[in-house]
């Protein structure tokens, strides 16, 4: 049986973007994933972990190859310390930035993985989850 | 520093992006783009993606600027050689790339760039006779 993967990476500098992205595409060709699939994941990895970064302050990313019935996937769990978001709705909108950012990351990353969850306490910090099926 | 080289090859500017893009690399590479019109007066900049794994936002945002900053100063600029998975993922992502023109590989870019460059001549020569 492959040893279960879980893991945490730091992300505290632009760099870390790129370590970050690497590994979950480690990860995924491993556990078998699709092209189309990795690739989805990976950019929604970059666009979470860049927030995180930007207006969390930096963080922790959590990787986990995780089974469920007969599915096997990745989630990432990403929390940071940061100022937290006041508004959750507004930032799922399209388009809405408080910052450089164009606005697309945490709705976009949502439409890129199959479970997304987002949880925010104002002046505490952000957690965002992320779930993504092999052949999902 | 890390840099990533632009080429010129004739009225052309060619770029060929084989390393991770961060995001420091990819503003760099934004600011050299733009210099590098100026200075040698391209009329058209190729920008090879084949090795790219992934175009995030800030990728996508990057794309953009260098089109639009090119296109002020009288420069086409095609992205080429995207991998389906990339095109893909931008779409549902929500990042069209609308406004910057695309090509299936390098070959292509040219001749794209190359028939634009010529009915921007043939214009020229029209605007002459009236």
């Amino acid at each position: 049986m492959m040893a279960t993967i879980r893991e945490s990476l730091i992300v505290q500098q632009e760099r870390d973007l790129v370590v970050c992205r690497n590994r979950v595409k480690e990860v995924a060709v491993k556990i078998g994933m699709g092209i189309v699939n990795q690739t989805k994941l990976i950019t929604a990895t970059s666009e979470i972990a860049r927030n995180m970064l930007i207006y969390g302050g930096g963080g922790v990313m959590r990787l986990e190859v995780i089974t469920r019935g007969k599915q096997e996937g990745i989630q990432l769990v990403f929390e940071d310390k940061g100022p937290g978001i006041a508004d959750i709705q507004k930032a799922m909108q399209d388009g809405f930035t408080t910052g450089r950012t164009l606005g697309m990351g945490l709705p976009g990353a949502k439409r890129l993985v199959n479970e997304f969850t987002i949880q925010s306490t104002f002046g505490k910090g952000t957690t965002v989850k992320l779930l993504k099926w092999k052949n999902g | 520093m890390e840099k990533i080289p632009i080429l010129k090859m004739g009225k052309f500017l060619l770029v060929t992006i084989q390393v991770d893009l961060y995001d420091r690399l990819a503003l760099t590479l934004e600011e050299d783009l733009i210099e590098m019109v100026f200075k040698t007066g391209s009329k058209g900049v190729l920008i090879d993606i084949s090795a790219l794994s992934i175009v995030d936002s800030f990728m996508g945002k990057i794309i953009g600027n260098i089109a639009g900053m090119s296109s002020i100063m009288d420069a086409e600029t095609v992205v080429v050689g995207m991998q389906p998975a990339v095109a893909i993922t931008l779409i549902e992502l929500g990042l069209p790339l609308s406004g910057v023109h695309t090509a299936l590989n390098i070959e292509k870019g040219m001749a794209l760039l190359q028939s634009r460059m010529k009915a921007d001549l043939d214009d020229d020569e029209n605007d002459g006779d009236d």
